[in-house]
């Protein structure tokens, strides 16, 4: 006797029921589930054991979720920290002197050749808010809002090549093939809205070097990969019907399809083709969640002034207020990557417009997360691949630009579980090296995933014959910048 | 969502029932993860399973195989009792009194083991503790390589199996039943019932061919249906061309082949002749030893053809990063690593990544081993050089070979050449004719009288003037020669003579040679180190090439080459190359590996399912002078092949994954093949092979990476819209779209077996993607093309036909008759509708656009939804 689909899609109706109303313990329930499906035997439809422990249950010591999702704004081609971030007067004074020879020998940069002159930043700091945290006058909104993030002074990572670095900071190594951070939590946590991918990306400009492999699913099934939204064109590929097909038709069609699966299914039970019936039904339902989403005509003025956004057009401000409504839709992992920070030739004239196109809807991403009581529970991230040296590029004074620095760069972080208003590590007075609470992209990841309540040694993933995980081997959990 | 994923067990967690929960769980997509179990042990501890792995990931580093600081070694039995420099480094029974509870322990931060890394959890220390009080039990065997490795089935020749008996004597066709059959008596299961005709033919077709057979042929063998007429099918079947195209695919997951570079840019680069290399050489059967041999060392056999050095492409796939300021040698290293570590998967189903950094902690190789395999493929240049010295820009710069010239290159070339002759030889005068007015060209120069032209923009007359300025004899050569250019890039016989030569040089660039690339080896061979924990600017000690102890010797004779390896690779004497190659085929067909970690065959991967018929298949594969299509032969002509389908209840819950066999493979198709059977079934499909790759039509803005000289999608015309998907271009960092959502691989590296996902991004494909929207315009324009006054369930039963080789049920009829009535209703209202729907098609040759554009439009969403059917894109 085969299963009938009445049964089979009884099934799903029930089982359906019960995860409508999963909240972050829905993860948790959600794994669990599965860890029973996993433990039923052949011989029942019914699961038979307890579940095993997943990596979203509470665990002993300090690992609780304190963020359900994360905002990852990726600035492409890596932000001079040294001009936004990192006040050195020291730097300052030196500038136009030839970097000290102990820190020349042996150095490999990518482009500068000769011993570089020392390049302090022609954009003056000032102190903010209650933390006093120095920002340069090329952030004026994120100085509003400075008291809510928490400063890594003390990123470092192992690649000076984009494409590579790119692939470490989102895979936590250098080369192809590895899953990214993003499919790494779809993995583990999986998604809170049944309309939508757990894992969305959306890009503005070029498509950095490392391509879609910054959002793939290395080893992992490949459902977990990102699925990048767009501004221009087709929200999600293939999501619209074709001309000539409407709505009704196209339900009228999805019908005959399912009917006809529907008689398969009772034919050869393969139970391939419940979820084949189930997935059709999930695809029509994001015909309308994804436009939904995408079209913010409903959002009011006053957000519209706060991001600087206008509907229709394709902007990181418009990605910014997107990113909100997809966290507000209980979308996991949400990746904005902005292209041309890669500023090798003239930091004085190229940092400026993208500050403009950026600053402003950052802060009001965070200041309209916190109105809604989202930021407690969404960590935004500020990053890059990699920083910019303290030294010049070329030789044109002010007009200089700056190399790629792995050794020491500025991240930042809000929300989520992180304290506020705080710096975490340091650099020294040139901003060249470390000297305090160093975090390589491995310890980053680590922190990472521990503030989604997930410990980086226990998300695994068998392939070829050994566990993987994000972290590799390494990665040590910064406890020094939770709340 | 149901995941099939066999590259491990660990990914089998999601069986069929698992299917039907998951796809209930409205939480879509991605089904939460499963990290391994915390354990507790609430009884005694167990060694291997709770302490075992806490030493192997805090301690091996520093006291294990590659290095034993302080004297100190953890992962053997014996070394570990007997201690380092300080003495045994536990007392058993007593952990008080051990030294590796008080540096696990230590608040000391310059004592505390592991050092530079997180202290061990108190739980953790105290597990160690209470296995010490138990008595520190390490039982025999345990983390002691030797017996773990040369005991591994895997490692050990396959041996002639004794013939199982069985009770049901009638049913096995062939050898492969026979074992299939023992293990189904002895499991107290059924075989199936065969598969219908009809379904048999599909599957076989799709199969062998890929693709799936006409209702002519599917009538055909309904009518005979005789075990001869499915063997001379199966015959000519594997005879066809389209057998190559099908087969290449999953080759050419493993060989990682693409053809672009990868990373920033990710710039094509030109190799598919490699492609249709291995598409002829699956064609022509040519035996897997000499398939190995000239894809790892084609270049190094004594007077190697043309079509031995194209085979050698098959270690010139893996990625390339070329953005400005790249170190040429970190790039080669990595390539060298993923010659090695795709060498060890294809040909030894073994998961080497792990001893490059530090010993395998589960297979018996070591790091050592790791680089003697490593030293066989260091000899090849760098395939990134620097644009000029000292620049930050980079070149991709392979060895590269040119191919022979077509005929029609040929002659296009010779046409230009003969048209170059005569302008060139008048430029030759003319310019000599020109010459003497030089001087007075520079007089008109130096008086401001020459106007700017495309030639000669202001800014250069401006730095020629300054030239001139200057007395003669101070004008240095190259200011001469500058002069001597600009004035005849000016003077119109001389510039009109070029421009001509300019555009027919330019088109002779256009018919150069095709390229393609291949391994060679430098003249001055490279030493090899190791490299400590992977580290290419950390080398070790010196080594040799040599291959890892636990496997075949080399012969005595064995050159240090790549061709040695191959050979070493292919010998009779290997364990595991016909057992790895026969479970590829295995695996293809029934949709899961006799070994279902196709990648790994080591301690870590699973158990061969029916251990006897593995080493039958390899054993035969070798005897049959290494067959490929014989071997294929004997799956398909199995009586456990033809076996139907279809689930059953029992079947369900016994064996949900088909381990034992008792049914037939029923699975989604490769992404390819869903394409190719599409197109076939609409009559659009067009069989050219071989060749450039092709650039079917996608959704606009996908190409847009960041980087220098990025290539353009420019979409194919005609029939190169249509061809098979294993021509489609494969670019690395933007692959083709439709097949990603089928779970294609970027092919940045060695794949064994692709997933197989069920997801909502391939509904919205097959129903959307405006290919597949071409390919039901074209089927219902097919179906409103055969003659005669058809009825519309005559229709719809042709298009069953065509599109599932079988005619529908009433009820399944049923439901596309009333789609078409209801659609024809509508469109017949709406000419709107009709025209975007009609307005422009491609059409399968000798079908004419239809008459009646509303008529079409009806059929269309008809056949909209039989190319969405799951059994459609399923071989049952």
């Amino acid at each position: 006797m085969n299963p009938t689909p009445e049964q089979v899609l009884a099934l799903n109706r029930r089982s359906m029921l019960k995860s409508s109303s999963m909240g972050i313990a829905g993860a948790a329930l959600a794994s669990l589930v599965a860890g029973e499906v996993r433990a039923a035997r052949p011989g029942s439809f019914a699961p038979s054991s307890p579940a095993p422990s997943s990596p979203t249950v509470a665990k002993p010591g300090d690992l609780r979720p304190r963020a359900k999702n994360v905002i990852f704004l990726h600035m492409v081609g890596g932000p001079s920290q040294i001009d936004l971030f990192e006040h050195k007067p020291l730097l300052n004074e030196r500038d136009g002197q030839k970097m000290p020879d102990e820190l020349w020998k042996g150095l490999r940069l990518a482009f500068v050749r000769d011993q570089p002159n020392l390049f302090g930043s022609p954009f003056e700091f000032a102190r903010h808010g209650e933390s006093g945290i120095e920002l340069s006058r090329l952030l004026p909104y994120l100085a509003e809002v400075v008291d809510e993030l928490t400063f890594v002074k003390s990123m470092h990572t192992e690649q000076f090549n984009h494409a590579p670095a790119q692939l470490m900071f989102h895979t936590g190594f250098g080369q192809f093939g590895r899953p990214s951070l993003g499919s790494w939590i779809s993995y583990g946590l999986g998604s809170e809205n049944e309309n939508l991918p757990s894992f969305v990306v959306m890009n503005t400009g070029t498509i950095a070097g490392a391509g879609n492999s910054m959002w793939g699913s290395g080893f992992l099934p490949t459902a977990h990969q990102g699925v990048e939204f767009r501004t221009d064109g087709d929200p999600v590929l293939y999501l619209s019907n074709p001309q000539g097909i409407d709505p009704s038709r196209r339900r009228r069609i999805l019908d005959s399809i399912n009917r006809l699966n529907q008689e398969r299914l009772a034919d050869v039970g393969d139970p391939e083709i419940a979820t084949r019936i189930s997935q059709y039904e999930l695809a029509f339902r994001m015909q309308t969640a994804v436009p939904e989403l995408m079209d913010f005509s409903d959002e009011p003025a006053y957000i519209h002034k706060l991001y600087g956004t206008s509907p229709g057009n394709t902007s990181f401000a418009n990605n910014c207020l997107l990113a909100r409504r997809l966290v507000e839709r209980g979308v996991r992992f949400i990746q904005l990557n902005d292209q041309g920070w890669d500023t090798h030739g003239d930091v004085q004239g190229g940092l400026p417009p993208k500050c403009r196109q950026t600053d402003r809807p950052i802060a009001a991403l965070i200041k309209d997360l916190k109105v809604r009581g989202l930021l407690d529970e969404t960590l935004v991230v500020f990053g890059a691949e990699f920083g910019r040296t303290p030294m010049a590029q070329g030789d044109r004074g002010p007009r200089s630009g700056r190399d790629h620095h792995k050794d020491a760069y500025t991240i930042w972080m809000a929300g989520g579980g992180v304290k506020r208003g705080f710096v975490y590590g340091k650099t020294d007075e040139l901003g060249f090296h470390i000297v305090e609470n160093p975090m390589h992209v491995n310890d980053f990841h680590a922190t990472l995933l521990h503030l989604l309540g997930i410990d980086h040694e226990q998300l695994t993933y068998r392939y070829q014959g050994r566990d993987f995980r994000l972290t590799d081997v390494a990665g040590k959990v910064a406890r020094g910048l939770f709340a | 969502m149901r995941v099939k994923d066999y590259s491990s067990p660990m990914n089998r967690h999601l069986p069929l029932v698992a299917a039907l929960f998951a796809a209930a769980l409205a939480v879509w997509w991605p089904l939460p993860g499963h990290a391994e179990e915390g354990k507790v042990p609430t009884d005694g501890v167990d060694f291997a399973r709770d302490v075992r792995p806490l030493l192997a990931a805090n301690c091996f580093h520093c006291h294990g195989p590659d290095e034993q600081e302080g004297g100190l070694r953890l992962d053997g039995r014996e070394a570990f009792f007997t201690g380092g420099v300080s003495g045994p480094a536990v007392e058993q029974g007593a952990s008080a009194s051990s030294h590796l509870i008080a540096r696990l322990r230590s608040d000391d931060e310059d004592q505390r083991m592991p050092p530079d890394a997180d202290p061990l959890s108190a739980e953790q220390v105290a597990l160690v503790a209470r296995w010490i009080d138990e008595g520190a039990i390490w039982p025999e065997g345990v983390g002691d390589r030797d017996v773990a490795g040369a005991e591994h089935w895997a490692y050990r020749r396959p041996q002639p199996p004794e013939r199982p008996a069985v009770r049901q004597t009638s049913w096995p066709r062939n050898e492969i039943d026979t074992f299939v059959l023992a293990r189904l008596e002895r499991e107290g299961l059924e075989p199936s019932p065969s598969a219908e005709p009809a379904t048999l033919l599909r599957r076989l077709y799709l199969d062998l061919i890929g693709l799936p057979p006409s209702v002519a042929e599917v009538e055909a063998f309904i009518a005979d249906p005789s075990p001869a007429a499915f063997e001379a099918t199966v015959d000519r079947l594997l005879a066809s061309p389209r057998f190559g195209e099908k087969w290449a695919r999953s080759w050419l997951d493993l060989a990682r082949y693409a053809d672009s570079n990868g990373y920033q840019a990710d710039q094509l680069r030109e190799m598919w002749a490699y492609r249709d290399w291995v598409i002829a050489a699956l064609n022509d059967d040519m035996p897997y030893d000499q398939f190995t041999i000239e894809q790892i060392a084609g270049d190094l056999l004594p007077e190697a053809t043309l079509e031995q050095r194209i085979a050698t492409g098959f270690h010139r796939t893996p990625t390339c990063n070329i953005e400005a300021g790249v170190d040429p040698e970190e790039n080669r290293t990595n390539q060298v690593v993923d010659r090695v570590n795709t060498t060890a998967t294809v040909w030894l189903g073994t998961t080497l990544d792990c001893a490059r950094c530090h010993t395998h902690k589960y297979d018996p190789f070591t790091q050592r081993e790791y680089y003697q395999l490593f030293a066989y493929f260091n000899h090849t240049p760098l395939e990134v050089k620097q644009a000029e010295a000292r620049s930050v820009q980079f070149d991709f710069f392979g060895p590269k070979m040119e191919l022979p010239l077509t005929p029609e290159k040929r002659r296009k070339r010779a046409k230009i050449e003969a048209e170059l002759a005569e302008p060139r030889a008048q430029l030759k005068e003319a310019e000599a004719r020109a010459l003497e007015s030089l001087a007075d060209w520079e007089a008109a120069l130096t008086a401001g009288q020459v106007q700017p032209s495309k030639e000669l923009p202001a800014d250069k007359i401006k730095q020629l003037q300054q030239v001139l300025a200057k007395p003669r004899e101070e004008q240095t050569a190259y200011e001469r020669s500058r002069l001597e250019d600009y004035f005849l890039a000016t003077w119109e016989e001389t510039r009109e003579l070029r421009a001509t030569i300019g555009r027919l040089e330019a088109e002779l660039a256009r018919h150069a040679a095709d390229t393609t690339l291949v391994m060679i080896e430098m003249p001055e061979p490279r030493e090899t180190h190791v490299f400590k924990r992977g580290e290419f600017l950390q080398p070790g000690d010196k080594v040799t090439a040599g291959v890892p102890d636990v496997l075949h010797a080399l012969p005595e004779d064995a050159e240090p080459t790549r061709l040695g390896l191959a050979r070493w690779l292919i010998d009779p004497a290997n364990p595991l190359a016909a057992r790895v190659r026969v479970n590829h085929f295995w695996t293809e067909i029934f949709g899961r590996g006799l070994v279902a970690t196709g990648g790994d065959f080591g301690t870590q991967g699973s158990p061969p399912s029916h251990p006897e018929l593995l080493d039958w298949l390899a054993l035969t594969f070798m005897d049959d002078g290494w067959s490929t299509k014989r071997t294929i032969k004997r799956l398909v002509m199995s009586a456990t092949y033809q076996q139907s389908s279809r689930m059953t209840r029992k079947l369900a819950e016994r064996d949900p994954e088909n381990e034992l066999l008792a049914r037939g493979p029923r699975f989604r198709l490769p992404a390819e093949t869903i394409r190719d059977a599409g197109l076939a079934v609409s009559g659009l499909l067009s069989t050219k092979m071989g060749g450039p790759p092709v650039y079917p039509p996608q959704p606009p803005k996908l190409w847009r990476q960041t980087g220098r000289g990025e290539p353009v999608y420019d979409e194919s015309q005609g029939e190169d819209r249509f061809r098979r998907g294993v021509y489609v271009v494969w670019r690395r960092v933007a692959p083709y779209p439709s097949f990603v959502n089928f779970d294609a691989p970027d092919r940045t590296r060695c794949v064994v077996n692709r997933p197989r996902t069920n997801t909502p991004m391939q509904a919205l494909t097959l129903l959307n993607d405006e290919a597949y929207i071409e390919m039901a315009r074209a089927l219902a324009a097919r179906l409103l093309a055969f003659e005669g006054p058809l009825s519309d369930a005559a229709r719809i039963d042709r298009a069953f036909q065509m599109c599932l080789a079988r005619q529908p049920s009433v009820a399944e009829r049923s439901v596309l008759e009333e789609l078409l009535a209801e659609e024809r209703d509508r469109l017949a209202k709406d000419a709107a509708d009709v025209t975007a729907l009609t307005h422009e098609a491609a059409l399968p040759e000798g079908v004419e656009r239809p008459a009646d554009a509303a008529e079409w439009a009806a059929w269309l969403c008809v056949a909209n939804a039989l190319l969405n059917l799951d059994e459609t894109i399923s071989k049952e």
